[in-house]
């Protein structure tokens, strides 16, 4: 059976692991590839990184980092962050990248999303997604809910429908999509099952639930009751709030499939 | 003497990954970008991703193709991965190429899948036992991410599918017949497991080719002759 997963998420920037509610305040946490190569050991199922760097002109550095990470780490590594462009693409995965998340690229050029799942497979293709919760009136005077696309870490909406728009990023070749709760990011409030849910019940493909992870139980709530595939959370593991082996015993226990942690 | 793995690349994103396995496991990657480059290699190993037309044509434009199947029917150790089990068979459903045809069979879109693609851990089970085994539990957990799998047929399709892995239905996650091995899942990207599987591959290389000792045609742009 299909084992649940759990992802450490790493920020990148200027090559150093960074951490921070996003891109304020950050504060340097050390070598990625070290820290992917410890979360690896400790049972992590697949890897993020998430290149914040601000100047293009660095990104050889995550380059660089990519290669040392897939020396070290044998598990699956997804990397994004600033990829707009087959090209762009191509040299992630040359470097030792598994996936690529595509973010406010694939919002502004839809047709990214095709271009890339047609030369590297749409298995290669992640959408990354971030949502923020919106009031919208329902019939009789019911309030349903409703989630706005953001980028730019949040700051920029778009006036798209999150549950539309990962429709149709799975249409045009999405892979899987990665769902991030903007309104919980750095909250330490639970994952945002109802939008995770909207999302699931519309898609075939997997759904990786991010944002707002505390506890282990919010993993379990993530998978039972927003239908997420794969949970992946940052500042939990980093601080060392849990153990990835602590999470997965916590869902294990509540009769989720998940892979043991040698 | 470590055994010479030429690491076929035509293109197909990361490479990095089985090239450092192979590493690990004490072989001697190199990567193949055309058919000179097998001439040096002990064995063989076919990664990759994505659909099966992109990557014949890519193949063949290395001129990698007519190599490939030449080395296949010499007897040599050969192992694909993910894409390149798939091509082993005859064709493929997901965009209607024509594949090696060195196994009876096709490659079609997994049924009753919950999901897909199929991304994640998942079980491998087992059938009957091979050397690519050794020291790896029953059921073990390995990575996959594909969309689409080979289904053998003929006299022989049970007996080449060695394990089998359920997502929604049952389907064939590792093959064998002779010197031909393919597995479904990515052994480079599937921690200690796939490490082991990889160093199993290569032992059981080793004792194939020692086997199989000067005998061998070289595999090389003419065919026959040659001294390699």
């Amino acid at each position: 059976m299909l084992r649940r997963r759990v992802i450490p998420c790493l920020d990148v920037a200027d090559g150093r692991v960074v951490k921070g509610t996003r891109f304020v305040d950050l504060v340097d946490e050390g070598d990625p590839p070290e820290l992917a190569a410890r979360y690896a050991a400790e049972g992590a199922d697949e890897l993020v990184f998430l290149d914040i760097t601000a100047a293009p002109e660095r990104r050889g550095t995550l380059l660089e980092i990519v290669e040392r990470t897939a020396r070290r780490a044998f598990v699956p590594l997804t990397v994004g962050g600033g990829v707009r462009s087959v090209v762009e693409m191509r040299d992630v995965l040359r470097a030792g990248a598994d996936k690529v998340s595509l973010n406010s690229a694939a919002v502004a050029d839809p047709s990214l999303i095709s271009r890339c799942a047609s030369r590297f497979g749409r298995q290669a293709v992640v959408v990354a997604i971030d949502a923020r919760r919106v009031a919208v009136a329902g019939g009789a005077g019911a309030a349903e809910p409703a989630w706005e696309v953001v980028v730019r870490g949040g700051r920029d909406a778009t006036g798209l429908d999150a549950v539309e728009w990962a429709q149709r990023a799975a249409d045009l070749g999405a892979g899987e999509l990665l769902v991030t709760s903007i309104d919980r990011d750095g909250t330490r409030s639970g994952f945002e099952t109802d939008l995770l849910r909207a999302i699931t019940s519309r898609v075939s493909v997997p759904v990786i639930a991010s944002g707002g992870a505390s506890e282990p139980d919010d993993f379990v709530r993530a998978v039972r009751d927003g239908g997420a595939d794969a949970v992946l959370a940052a500042s939990i593991f980093h601080r060392r709030i849990h153990s990835i082996a602590e999470v997965k015993r916590v869902m294990a226990a509540a009769g989720l499939p998940v892979r043991a942690v040698a | 003497m470590s055994l010479r793995v030429a690491v076929v690349d035509y293109g197909a994103g990361n490479l990095v990954s089985i090239e450092q396995a192979l590493l690990a496991v004490g072989a001697r990657p190199a990567l193949a970008r055309d058919g000179e480059a097998l001439r040096e290699a002990d064995a063989v190993i076919v990664p990759g991703v994505g659909a099966a037309a992109p990557a014949m044509s890519r193949l063949a434009r290395a001129g990698l193709v007519d190599p490939l199947l030449r080395w296949i029917a010499s007897g040599r150790p050969y192992l694909g991965i993910c894409l390149g089990l798939q091509l082993l068979f005859d064709a493929s459903d997901e965009d209607g190429a024509e594949t090696f045809g060195v196994l009876p069979g096709r490659t079609v879109r997994l049924v009753d899948a919950p999901t897909l693609p199929h991304i994640g851990w998942n079980q491998v089970v087992r059938r009957r036992d091979h050397p690519l085994f050794t020291g790896i539990a029953q059921g073990a957990d390995l990575y996959f991410v594909h969309s689409y799998a080979g289904v053998p047929e003929g006299t022989d399709a049970e007996r080449m599918v060695l394990a089998e892995t359920d997502h929604g239905a049952r389907f064939a996650s590792v093959i064998e017949r002779g010197n031909v091995l393919g597995v479904q899942f990515h052994p480079e990207r599937s921690a200690g497991d796939g490490l082991r599987l990889l160093a199993n591959f290569a032992r059981w290389a080793t004792a194939l080719s020692a086997g199989m000792g000067a005998q061998w045609a070289p595999v090389g742009a003419g065919g026959t002759g040659g001294s390699d």
